[in-house]
């Protein structure tokens, strides 16, 4: 996705939550129906194509071409997604779990390590080194890349496992992981530092006893916006992949698709079934998610 | 300092941080930057993808930098990058700004506006080439002749649609940042504007978008520099073409790399893609003025 390029805010969430108790309307009394008809429109352009799939994928395959597109079957069937079940999808799902969770969880801590000795120890110069490298990572396109990581993997004897999707995935999600989690440690008053040394705690310690809890909404940002981007990947498994006991499920969905083309309903069914566990997501944690999407992004 | 007090300090705890730094160091070295360097390394060299690499020179660019396929994917890259900018930028801030208001309908409204930022690029360009399916899809359903071209068949036509469904996935996000954006703005610029008779319109040009420069740069960046990178999107709705309609820089370096076993040329384009993103970004950058707040960049 786009995470090439950020700039740092403050705690975006406080200003806002200040100022939307104060304000219930912009722009004052009158009603806006310009601006409402528009969002309208906007929801129909949003709306129809994800309407329409998933409508069509509970539609029977003899009877689709015949219906009225828009109009739901009367007689949905749940055949479209059972074929989609019976062609491994489980499978793919659990692979999916694996490496994002894989990925997910070293990138994450590594990073908050980092973050913790960048902030802490920026006195020193190789840490500001680091951290510039880091940095630079934000400006590249780092999906160019991806020829001399599958020499690397195939070098490693790593290619067509998992693994292989795991450790580049984790880099790739490095730069803007440590830059979000310094720009929150260094909001963390230095006093509580200086008092958990003087109590003797490491600085081992310090990192999970201290700065971890204090950040931990921060943290949980970034393992959810690396999550969905690991998850939603497609080039990596599609380049150091090869075996269809490997795939992941954007991959598999392609690969469906190829197969069953013109199987509308079913591919639709397997579009639906994949995006529906994010979408269960969405549902209950929605303000993490987003705001896991726009961390470190801003003015 | 603990030789002079007595109290052996925790061996010198500062030496303890560098290391805390290793772990992601060393995965982002090994699976980034080595490759950075590698690509470099291997556009100088000829190699299938399977057997050994051997060196060659200059082969590889020559190839590709005397190939009229290149200057072709760059003019492509650039129309997508410029035109989905164009079509992106002003909704994203209608739609943020939207957003941004208070009314209860619009909160709703945007727990569905979105919902395509949850969805893989590969779901959406597969949902979409069902859809414009100019047999089964929606159009041909409908049966309005008008919405059942061959939308991927057609180049101009392709063009669009990759347009419209690289819009389609992204304006959410770019509305999100500039509801962020606008929620910034301080009210009393709105209160002092109603006190003087601004209306709706002219507050938004004359406060709204003033205050979102800064916005409108971060989102730009993340837009263009971003569109470099669009691969799945386009390799599953159109694979580049109909011919090489819309054969992306990132896709040249795919097919001639992974499908046409062309690793050297592929790494070429790849070094190019590194340098227009590097100076796109920095570029941009300069645009923003030293000011766009604590830039990031920095350290580079």
């Amino acid at each position: 996705m786009t995470t090439t390029l950020t700039k740092p805010r403050r705690r975006p969430q406080k200003a806002t939550q200040h100022e939307r108790q104060r304000h219930p309307r912009r722009a004052g009394g009158r009603r806006n129906w310009g601006g409402g008809l528009a969002g309208l429109l906007w929801l129909a352009v949003v709306t129809v194509p994800l309407y329409w799939a998933l409508i069509t994928s509970l539609k029977a395959r003899s009877g689709y071409y015949a219906s009225n597109p828009l109009v739901p079957s009367s007689d949905p069937t749940l055949d479209n997604y059972r074929m989609v079940i019976e062609s491994d999808f489980v499978r793919y799902f659990v692979n999916s779990v694996v490496v994002t969770a894989g990925a997910v969880v070293p990138a994450v801590v590594f990073s908050f390590m980092a973050a913790y000795a960048i902030v802490r120890g920026w006195r020193m110069r190789v840490l500001r080194a680091i951290n510039g490298l880091f940095l630079m990572g934000l400006a590249i396109p780092l999906q160019a890349t991806v020829i001399p990581v599958y020499l690397i993997i195939i070098k490693l004897h790593l290619y067509d496992s998992l693994l292989a999707l795991i450790l580049p995935s984790i880099a790739f999600a490095i730069p803007l992981s440590v830059l979000v989690l310094t720009n929150f440690i260094r909001d963390v008053p230095k006093e509580l530092f200086d008092s958990m040394r003087v109590d003797g705690a490491g600085e081992w310690t310090t990192l999970w006893r201290l700065a971890a809890p204090l950040t931990r909404p921060a943290i949980i940002t970034v393992a959810i916006f690396n999550a969905l981007t690991i998850w939603n990947g497609f080039l990596l498994p599609l380049i150091l992949t090869q075996s269809p006991e490997r795939r992941t499920l954007p991959l598999a969905l392609w690969t469906f698709q190829g197969q069953y083309g013109v199987n509308v309903p079913a591919v639709l069914a397997a579009v639906v079934l994949t995006t529906l566990p994010v979408l269960v997501l969405y549902a209950f944690g929605r303000r993490q998610l987003l705001s896991g999407l726009t961390a470190g992004f801003s003015r | 300092m603990s030789a002079l007090t007595g109290h052996p300090r925790p061996r010198d705890a500062r030496g303890v941080l560098p290391w805390l730094a290793a772990p992601a160091l060393v995965l982002f070295v090994g699976f980034a930057v080595i490759p950075l360097f590698g690509v470099f390394a291997l556009s100088f060299t000829t190699w299938d993808g399977i057997g050994a690499i051997r060196p060659s020179g200059l082969t590889s660019w020559r190839k590709v930098l005397t190939n009229p396929g290149l200057p072709h994917a760059l003019w492509v890259t650039f129309l997508v990058m410029a035109v989905s900018w164009a079509v992106q930028t002003p909704l994203s801030i209608l739609l943020g700004t939207f957003l941004a208001g208070r009314q209860c309908y619009r909160a709703v409204l945007g727990v569905v506006y979105f919902i395509p930022l949850m969805l893989s690029s590969a779901a959406i360009a597969i949902a979409y080439k069902a859809l414009l399916d100019p047999n089964f899809g929606l159009g041909a359903g409908l049966k309005i002749h008008a919405l059942s071209q061959d939308w991927l068949g057609r180049p101009g036509l392709a063009f669009g649609v990759v347009v419209f469904v690289v819009s389609w996935q992204f304006i959410p996000f770019h509305s999100l940042i500039y509801q962020g954006g606008v929620q910034q703005i301080p009210k009393s610029l709105y209160e002092a504007a109603q006190l003087d008779g601004a209306g709706r319109i002219r507050q938004f040009f004359s406060i709204t978008l003033p205050q979102l420069k800064y916005t409108i740069i971060t989102s730009s960046t993340l837009m263009v520099v971003g569109s470099l990178t669009f691969f799945d999107l386009i390799f599953v709705l159109t694979e580049g073409g109909p011919g090489d309609a819309t054969r992306v820089l990132a896709l040249d370096m795919y097919k001639r790399g992974f499908q046409a076993s062309l690793m050297g040329p592929a790494s070429a384009i790849a070094v190019i893609l590194v340098l227009l993103g590097l100076s796109l970004a920095l570029l941009l950058r300069r645009l923003g003025g030293r000011d766009a707040g604590a830039s990031q960049l920095e350290g580079v």
